[in-house]
């Protein structure tokens, strides 16, 4: 069991421990995209910290901001946006770094897993040359350690029969088996803060549980911090300690996954909730639903974005957004009138 | 005929007996011993080998009811409802609706009866034609069986836009692209609705749809069944899902049947080792349900379906497989009023309530020292208590 972590953190593990700044500090990202006579705000300021160790889910809809915000973050946006604010990694800052300086983070400092592995895998290589091209890409190795290190990560993510495996292309894998070779190249290089992108998306249930209980396996093995990225709520709840709730570019809460769902506060995050279909409704029962979309990010209106659709809005919600605050102990939200407190 | 759009007429009893009328019963649609194969080609096109993507399925679904099919990707689910609307027919078996035989029919008379008979995809971009626009879409199948003339159907495709929450003048005139994926959505199914059809096959209409849009979607699914008295065979892979739209519930597997049963039975005492091993994946917002015990995740890879597995074909990941699941296949036979099962040894009270999604476990237990005192499994568990 230890082997492989200690392979895949090379030299991680003293240094995590000893880190006086957090992991990951996010404060103030921006993110704006410019097309020919219009700008999309995508995010708008976001801030959060990522400590060693931790799970940290961001939860939204298509188009609140979350993928972009980790894209940002990994510096693997086009030319069209421009990101401002702050993402410092171990103290050092990371936004206006050059391409060739983020190329030594990536893979190392932090890597990503994404919605379709099949999209991740190059179609015409051997999945075992694609691993051995990112351990290759960021260490000095032999061709002999190199392939070895592959057949152990291979083997770290359970795909069966790895030293076979080694020789196949992505075509002759499941997309389970897929994904499990994508997250093999993601921690090809010991990252400290792995990405998961809608991971888990492409899959079905019963293969989502297994790469789910073996992202978090890893995660306790090496230690990295795991940030997954997700529409999914109830995913979210049964695998992350933290829930982070995103909003047409905006976190609008932040919570403990155990607390979240017994209080929530803001009424974007109850809506989310009462609209997943659950077990344990009987059939046939209508859920409950907001109406409305969320608003264009080329034109804000003042206010709370969610004002609109929002079942309990008032008129100050209208006049000005909300900041983020800690109200409570590690709870965070948005909202000038939070469910479960009654109006303030 | 047209210009008594379903709205006014559906809610009657008229419409649902309309159908039931031909056939003498109120079955809707009877499927026995589909089978659908692949031959798939090696070069030179000798015979690569068979893929049997349907094996030997059999159902029925009445009128106004929803058949929920819940598979993972590869167990034949779409292939399925495919194979019902005959594109392409079946390799074997009967698949007959509003008591006509639709394998072997001749293309005009397969036309004729597949009129009331629509399909709904799973990406509406990909299946709604993007330099169209709506109303010329929605119009299309009223063109293709020359219903009604030029207003009329205008009438009728305004009408149906309105059935489905969009307004015929606003979005009348966008194309596919301008439309939200919610919104491409409803207009697939208006498209569906336009002809005013019995039965329409669901194949993951909501998969790809963002949480709030995908309930507001199943909603209409829900309000347009009550409405004009449709039937859906509503295909999904997820169970959270297919149990808030379904009467009944079919658990496929590798292109069989594993259990069908009403909706509340499938879900509260699962037979079939599948049909928990499924259930117990699904992830809960609840703290209360908590992370499932990862002991209960299904282990290992669907298996080729080139080659099945003797038997069984579930027993290659099967936590309770013996040696009879290896030489014998299990039949779907009845284990209580309209529950059927395809298992040698299908679950027990007992080893459904251990991982049961509800809170209260001394009632459960209660219930089993009711009904199944001298159970095994029970005496056993009774020891540990």
């Amino acid at each position: 069991m230890d082997a492989p972590a200690t392979a895949a953190v090379p030299d991680g593990q003293s240094a995590m421990h000893l880190a006086p700044a957090p992991l990951l500090e996010v404060s103030g990202l921006q993110v704006t995209f410019h097309a020919r006579d219009t700008s999309i705000y995508a995010v708008q300021g976001i801030s959060y910290t990522v400590e060693p160790g931790q799970t940290l889910a961001i939860i939204g809809e298509s188009g609140s901001g979350k993928t972009v915000s980790a894209q940002a973050i990994m510096g693997l946006l086009p030319g069209s946006a421009s990101v401002a604010g702050s993402v410092r990694f171990r103290g050092e800052e990371l936004v206006g770094l050059s391409q060739r300086d983020m190329r030594g983070h990536r893979g190392r400092s932090f890597a990503m897993v994404f919605q379709y592995p099949e999209r991740s895998l190059n179609p015409t290589m051997r999945v075992g040359s694609q691993i051995t091209e990112a351990i290759r890409t960021h260490e000095q190795l032999g061709k002999k350690e190199a392939h070895d290190r592959a057949v152990e990560l291979l083997k770290m993510v359970r795909l069966p029969a790895p030293e076979r495996r080694f020789y196949e292309y992505p075509h002759q894998l499941s997309g389970g088996m897929r994904q499990r070779v994508v997250i093999a190249i993601a921690l090809a290089c010991g990252p400290q803060v792995l990405f998961a992108d809608e991971a888990t998306t492409a899959l079905d249930v019963t293969t989502q549980a297994q790469i789910m209980d073996l992202l978090l396996d890893l995660q306790q093995q090496t230690g990295t911090a795991l940030v997954m990225i997700s529409h999914d709520l109830g995913l979210a709840a049964t695998y992350a300690e933290d829930v982070m709730v995103m909003y047409a570019g905006k976190i609008v809460e932040r919570a403990p996954a155990k607390e979240l769902f017994a209080g929530v506060r803001m009424p974007y995050t109850q809506a989310l909730l009462d609209a997943i279909p659950r077990i344990e409704l009987e059939p046939h029962v209508l859920l409950p639903v907001v109406g409305g979309r969320p608003p264009d990010l080329a034109s804000i209106p003042p206010g709370c974005p969610f004002a609109p659709r929002c079942p309990g809005v008032q008129d100050d919600c209208r006049q000005d957004a909300p900041p983020l605050k800690q109200y409570e102990a590690g709870r965070w939200w948005a909202c000038w009138h939070p469910l479960g407190k009654g109006a303030q | 005929m047209l210009a008594s759009a379903r709205e006014g007429s559906a809610v009657t009893d008229g419409t649902v007996t309309e159908g039931t009328a031909d056939t003498g019963s109120d079955i809707l649609l009877e499927v026995r011993h589909l089978v659908q194969e692949f031959v798939l080609r090696d070069f030179g096109g000798a015979k690569g080998g068979v893929l049997q993507a349907v094996s030997d399925v059999s159902f029925d679904l009445h009128v106004g009811e929803t058949l929920g099919i819940v598979g993972e990707t590869g167990s034949g689910k779409s292939t399925l409802a495919r194979s019902v609307i005959q594109a392409p027919p079946p390799k074997q078996g009967e698949v007959i609706f509003q008591g006509q035989e639709l394998v072997g029919l001749h293309r005009n008379a397969l036309k004729a009866a597949r009129r009331n008979l629509q399909m709904v995809f799973q990406d509406p971009f990909s299946s709604l034609d993007p330099r169209w626009p709506v109303t010329r879409i929605v119009e299309e199948p009223l063109i293709a069986y020359g219903i009604g003339t030029g207003s009329e159907r205008r009438e009728r495709v305004a009408s149906v836009l309105d059935l489905v929450g969009l307004d015929p003048v606003r979005y009348g005139a966008r194309r596919p692209r301008e439309l939200s994926g919610g919104q491409c959505q409803r207009v697939a199914l208006a498209r569906a609705l336009a002809l005013e059809p019995k039965l329409i096959l669901c194949d993951e209409p909501v998969s790809s749809l963002d949480v709030l849009v995908q309930a507001q979607v199943l909603n209409l699914f829900e309000k347009l069944r009550a409405e004009l008295g449709l039937s859906y065979l509503f295909i999904a892979h997820d169970l959270a899902l297919v149990k808030q739209v379904s009467d009944r519930v079919a658990v496929m597997y590798l292109g069989k049947l594993c259990e069908v049963g009403p909706v509340r039975e499938i879900y509260s005492e699962p037979l079939h080792p599948y049909t928990l091993a499924l259930l117990t994946s699904i992830p809960d917002p609840d703290p209360q349900v908590g992370r499932r015990d990862t002991a209960n995740h299904i282990k290992g890879e669907l298996p080729s379906p080139l080659d099945p597995p003797s038997g069984c074909r579930f027993r290659t990941r099967c936590p309770l497989a013996q040696e009879r699941c290896a030489e014998e296949t299990p039949e779907l036979r009845p284990m209580s009023d309209g529950h059927y099962v395809a298992c040698h040894f299908p679950l027990d009270g007992w080893q459904t309530s251990a991982i049961r999604r509800v809170p209260d476990q001394s009632r459960i237990a209660d219930d089993i020292v009711d009904n199944r005192p001298a159970s095994p499994s029970f005496q056993s568990q009774e020891t540990s208590l």
